[in-house]
């Protein structure tokens, strides 16, 4: 994707800037972007680095372990043809939880697992089963207890207040992912499979 | 009230986290360095990505090109409720999450961080995904024939979400 949109974006302001004489503009914010990039990744660093330490201090608790009990009962609600104790069962609630607690980079690795399972008992393997179409849409839609980019991002910029809009973030989070589960429940056909 | 809430449920977080550790007696600190230590990786891994949107997505901008898109698609917007000022976030937010990144923190630095543009784009990032990359990443690569109905549903999602953000801080702010 990005292949295509990157090219793009510099050719055309390129030429765009030859038309209308913003060439000095363009040339001088190269080098500023650069260097304020530098300046914003250490900052980026030290929050990104606090937090997914305490995600990993979460991540050993027995306390975790329970939730991740819970949530697998959450499954059944969602996903009809996922079975209680199957490995697919396991890989969604890790995924899930991932995503709840803000560790992207542990979701995703648990959610490639979890999909390949479900695809191990797909039968038609041109079409994705329902419960498969249906895992992707709740990591489409992002649910977040603590939204740590944006919060990091705004410590960065000086905001006083960096995790202010949470609140606001949880409600569209909740709405957005209900929403998107009821039309996935209503719109993704059994036949699919 | 709602704003010292608010500052208040960061830290409550971090203490419930920290204090159930330390009570269940875990290596609460070796912990802590084991997951501080794996971001490092990541920001290394995004660092070239970042640099190099940045770089585009700040031609664009001062180029003039961006202002013209967002000026076409200013009254559609308007009409809608939508301040024209996040539609190059708007746009960005499905197709790239380190674009989005980095136009997020331009255009918050831009209006201010603080101000109603820059809460607005906050709750959009905090509360959407990368909707093309995940399915992508999720799909791998393989053809499957019902792909494009996950990705509209989907994108009904992101737009819903886009939506909401700015129709609450219209309400809650």
């Amino acid at each position: 994707m990005l292949n295509l949109v990157w090219p793009i974006f510099i050719i055309i302001s390129i030429i765009y800037a030859c038309l209308f004489g913003t060439l000095p503009k363009v040339n001088d914010s190269i080098f500023d972007t650069i260097e304020s990039t530098m300046s914003l990744l250490f900052t980026l660093a030290g929050t990104m680095c606090f937090w997914s330490g305490i995600m990993n201090v979460l991540e050993k608790t027995d306390f975790f372990l329970k939730m991740r009990k819970k949530i697998s009962k959450v499954i059944k609600i969602i996903f009809r043809d996922i079975e209680n104790d199957s490995k697919e069962s396991e890989f969604i609630s890790l995924n899930i939880l991932s995503n709840l607690l803000g560790l992207g980079n542990a979701a995703t690795p648990m959610g490639i697992k979890a999909m390949d399972a479900m695809d191990e008992k797909n039968k038609n393997k041109n079409y994705m089963t329902k419960d498969m179409m249906m895992f992707i849409l709740i990591n489409t839609a992002s649910i977040q207890i603590i939204p740590t980019t944006v919060i990091a991002i705004r410590a960065s910029l000086g905001s006083k207040n960096p995790s202010g809009m949470i609140f606001h973030i949880w409600i569209v989070s909740i709405v957005v992912f209900i929403s998107v589960i009821l039309l996935g429940k209503t719109f993704f056909k059994k036949e699919d499979n | 009230m709602i704003s010292t809430v608010m500052s208040a449920s960061v830290p409550l977080m971090i203490f419930f986290i920290v204090s159930i550790s330390f009570k269940e007696k875990k290596k609460t600190f070796e912990n802590f360095l084991e997951g501080a230590k794996s971001s490092i990786s990541i920001l290394l891994e995004i660092f070239p990505t970042l640099i190099g949107l940045f770089v585009a997505i700040n031609m664009l901008r001062v180029s003039g090109v961006l202002n013209f898109i967002v000026n076409i698609f200013m009254p559609v917007f308007a009409f809608i409720g939508v301040p024209g000022e996040i539609l190059p976030m708007a746009i960005l937010r499905p197709i790239s999450g380190s674009s989005t990144v980095a136009v997020a923190t331009e255009l918050m630095k831009q209006y201010g961080v603080d101000s109603y543009i820059g809460l607005i784009i906050s709750t959009i990032m905090g509360s959407t995904e990368t909707t093309l990359y995940t399915v992508s990443v999720y799909t791998r690569g393989k053809n499957y024939k019902n792909i494009g109905r996950v990705i509209t549903v989907a994108l009904i999602g992101d737009i819903l979400g886009i939506l909401l953000s700015v129709k609450l801080w219209n309400i809650m702010s």
